[in-house]
């Protein structure tokens, strides 16, 4: 049977057939539809973890108790789990690991393009990059296969143009894998210094036994073509090389750690220039140097973004190894049009930033839907490092205000989405708690994981396999850790929450304050909902196109006086709007008209 | 070893987030496996969604290496909206077509006064490209009586330039609709296959 899979839906499916029968995760592009994919599947256990160290460990818990495991991240997700991971390299497994990590080259949807290869190396564990979808699905068998023969997690590294392109892929059979059961083995399981003494050289005489696997295994394979030019290539690099120069040679590595020195050499040997194409960074090409081996890479092919079939023949070009007519663009200039991302119509944190704006606090904010508001006409906040930052990142703002003599009377604020703040928020409010930070805290809960594309998580109450469940007591919480002044906000009342907004920020303690509307994503488009502008009465002030609300749209001009700037009258795309009445609560002429919305 | 990119054929569709260009380009890719090709389909998810610019890459032929189309090497543009037509003429190949619905999205960047429509897009597709294939697309779906249709309609116009049999086209377009809205899609797919003569496929 044949299937045209994603990249991560083969990553699901390869899961299922090699009889995984655990899967944790926490959400995050390009990695999200795996685990979403794998919790369809009959028979197996799926969950969203908060975090991506917590569904790491969900995974360790789960080797260590003899079944077959797959916990997926991105990139940056693994930064978070990165204590568990480079100490599950020492103990190794019981049932077979397998760790995904999905990059974003060119970072399509990230803070950063950080390449995690190198974690691979870091943690001197085997590294299989595929390249189409069908080698996805094989290498998570292979991936298992490895992590129970060599005693060791193994990663397998995605890059978004894997994850997300889809290809044909042949189905397997499903293999049925007995779980082993949990054994004592303090030794390897419990690392105290003196038995992680003992692990160490383990992990150095794995890797040794890797490398030799690595030169023996097909998945580092030489295509024989013309001699005169050798590439070395994994990953989706390998297929723009192999578009761009078909009749080269190759030597294609699926296993990228460690790698197999003798057949590198032997490749060299045999063509007279030697190039290695990867994305982001030298990591092949900087260990083939180390080895002596003359080789060019990034001299010719960029360290930054993506590659792209251009790219790479742009490279070789360059190389002098490819003539290729350099095509000018036919595209008039000016003729390209930006669409930057934007909040949807009715989207609950629009007015959260407009009412901040009002304010004038600092605003450390996080990661999420809501850092669009960034973006013109809102520019509402400040700072967006990794997920959970905010809080934390406040409280050094505070503090520094406070008792290092920064000379600055604004409030301050930290505004953060519901997952980010169950992700890694709550460590920060703790400390915020503890050590009696003045900071206002605003918890934006439109119940759910909305940037990602909408999953559920621990404040729902619901499961990633659509169990219901407990759901997280924001306010409750907050109390539990020491916070005094917690209270709920609609964000549709933007007088209501502005006031609460100040009413906070001028008292000096800790606030803790959470939005009540949903993300308009889980609701149905309800047309007696829509919004009017009575053309009648608009002066065309231009007040309500300050919330950037796609729905309000400018239309026909208002004759003015020579000079001054042009009026429009504006409209309500009835279409889009989805009633949230903050427009009409900011028109001063009363021009903009609907019904008040449902009660949150 | 991969075929030389001339013996793949190239389609690239494009649109607005929300648009159904990730629908249509897996139906274009269904119907290409099922016809015994190998098929890539390539699109980013996530951020760019969000009102923003949808472009998915699809490639069929005997062996498809990369994913994502070679600049230059489109043979049929699909756009589903008129400036993103315009923003993706410079990826077509010398021979490569144009099919254009006539449908402007308009984003509030333009209304804050930071960007302009370019109003002119029609004619640079005129000017710029081969023979481009402007249809009124969303005219013709609501004569159909569902502004839906849309996609349908524009899949209908591609496939007289995509060698796919048409009976496969046919099969999976009624197997990827709504049940209750099949016949309609059908109809819709036809409408839009007849609006390129036979005579006028070159
Ligand atoms: C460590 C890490 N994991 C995952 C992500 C991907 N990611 C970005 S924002 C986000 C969550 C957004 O949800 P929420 O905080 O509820 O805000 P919303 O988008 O719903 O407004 C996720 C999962 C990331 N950037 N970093």
């Amino acid at each position: 049977m044949k299937a045209l899979l994603s990249g991560n839906e083969a990553v699901a499916r390869g899961a299922y057939e090699s009889g995984v029968k655990v899967a944790a995760a926490y959400p995050g592009t390009p990695s999200t539809e795996i685990l979403q994919n794998f919790a369809q599947y009959e028979g197996v256990y799926a969950e969203w973890a908060p975090n991506e160290k917590v569904a790491f460990e969900v995974g360790i818990g789960a080797s260590m108790a003899g079944v077959r495991v797959l916990v997926a991240m991105k990139h940056v997700g693994l930064n978070v789990a990165a204590d568990p991971f480079m100490t599950f390299a020492y103990t190794g497994v019981r049932g077979g690991f397998l760790l995904t990590s999905a990059d974003d080259p060119g970072m399509h949807s990230s803070q950063n393009e950080q390449d995690n290869r190198y974690f691979a190396r870091f943690a001197l564990i085997p590294l299989l990059e595929p390249s189409d979808s069908q080698e996805a699905k094989d290498m998570v068998g292979v991936g298992l296969r490895l992590s129970e023969q060599f005693d060791t997690p193994t990663m397998l590294r995605l890059t978004t143009r894997i994850s997300h392109a889809k290809g044909v892929v042949r189905l397997g059979k499903i293999k049925e894998v007995e779980p082993k059961g949990f054994t004592l083995d303090l030794q390897k399981y419990v690392m105290i210094p003196a038995y992680a003494r003992m692990r160490h050289p383990l992990v150095l005489k794995r890797l040794e036994k890797l490398r030799r696997y690595a030169e023996r295994t097909p998945l580092n394979r030489i295509e024989w073509g013309d001699r005169s030019v050798g590439i070395i290539s994994g990953g989706v690099a390998y297929q723009y090389a192999k578009e761009v120069m078909p009749k080269a040679s190759f030597l294609k590595l699926g296993l990228t750690y460690p790698l197999p020195e003798a057949k590198i050499r032997e490749f060299a040997s045999q063509v007279e220039v030697l190039f290695v194409v990867e994305e982001l960074e030298p990591f092949l090409e900087e260990q083939i140097r180390a080895v002596g081996l003359s080789v060019e890479g990034k001299a010719f092919f960029p360290r930054l973004g993506e590659l792209s079939p251009e790219v790479v023949a742009e490279g070789f070009r360059k190389a002098g190894v490819l003539k290729v007519r350099r095509r000018r663009s036919r595209v008039p200039p000016g003729a390209a049009l930006p669409r930057p991302p934007i909040m949807c119509p009715g989207c609950p944190h629009r007015s959260v930033f407009f009412a901040l704006n009002r304010i004038k606090g600092i605003v450390m904010s996080d990661i999420g839907c809501y850092t669009l508001s960034v973006l013109p006409p809102l520019q509402a906040i400040h700072s967006c490092i990794c997920m959970g930052a905010s809080i934390s990142g406040a409280q050094g703002v505070a503090k520094a205000i406070e008792k290092a003599g920064v000379r600055d009377d604004r409030p301050v604020f930290a505004v953060l989405g519901d997952s980010t703040f169950l992700h890694s928020g709550v460590t920060g409010l703790m400390d915020v708690a503890y050590n009696k930070g003045n900071v206002n805290i605003i918890v934006l809960d439109n119940r759910t994981t909305a940037m990602t594309g909408g999953q559920q998580h621990p404040g729902t109450g619901r499961t990633l396999q659509g169990e219901e469940t407990f759901q997280v007591d924001f306010l409750k919480l907050a109390e539990a850790l020491g916070i005094r002044r917690v209270r709920v906000v609609d964000p549709y009342d933007l007088k209501g929450m502005t006031r609460a907004f100040k009413e906070e920020a001028a008292v000096p303690e800790p606030s803790f304050i959470v939005t009540n509307r949903p993300c308009v994503m889980l609701e149905k488009f309800d047309s007696s909902l829509v919004y009017r502008v009575d053309p009648e009465r608009c002066e065309g002030c231009g007040i309500c196109l300050r919330l950037g609300c796609p729905a309000i749209l400018p239309g026909e001009e208002i004759p003015s006086k020579k000079g001054k700037k042009v009026r429009r009258k504006v409209s309500i795309d009835p279409s889009l709007c989805r009633g949230c009445s903050v427009c009409e609560q900011l028109c001063k002429q009363e021009a903009i008209s609907g019904p008040p919305p449902r009660p949150a | 070893m991969a075929k030389a990119s001339w013996e793949v054929n190239n389609v690239l569709i494009v649109g607005v987030g929300g648009q159904g260009v990730i629908l249509a380009s897996e139906i274009l890719s269904e119907v290409a496996m099922r016809s015994g090709f190998d098929v890539k389909k390539s699109e980013v998810h996530g951020m760019a969604q969000r009102g923003g610019i949808v472009s998915s890459h699809v490639r069929y032929g005997s062996e498809v290496a990369s994913p994502l189309i070679p600049q230059g090497e489109v043979d049929v543009l699909l756009a589903f909206e008129l400036a993103e037509a315009v923003r993706w003429i410079g990826f077509l190949s010398p021979k490569g077509r144009v099919i254009a619905s006539r449908q402007r999205l308009v984003p509030p960047i333009v209304s804050t006064g930071l960007a302009s429509y370019p109003e002119d897009a029609e004619s640079i597709l005129q000017r710029e490209t081969w023979a481009p294939v402007l249809v009124d697309a969303q005219q013709l779906a609501n004569q159909l009586g569902n502004p839906r249709l849309v996609n349908t309609i524009l899949l209908g116009v591609a496939s007289r330039l995509l060698e796919l049999p048409h009976r496969t086209w046919r099969r999976v377009v009624s197997e990827r609709v709504p049940k209750a809205y099949r016949e309609l899609n059908l109809a819709a797919f036809e409408q839009g296959r007849g609006i390129l003569g036979s005579s006028s496929v070159s």
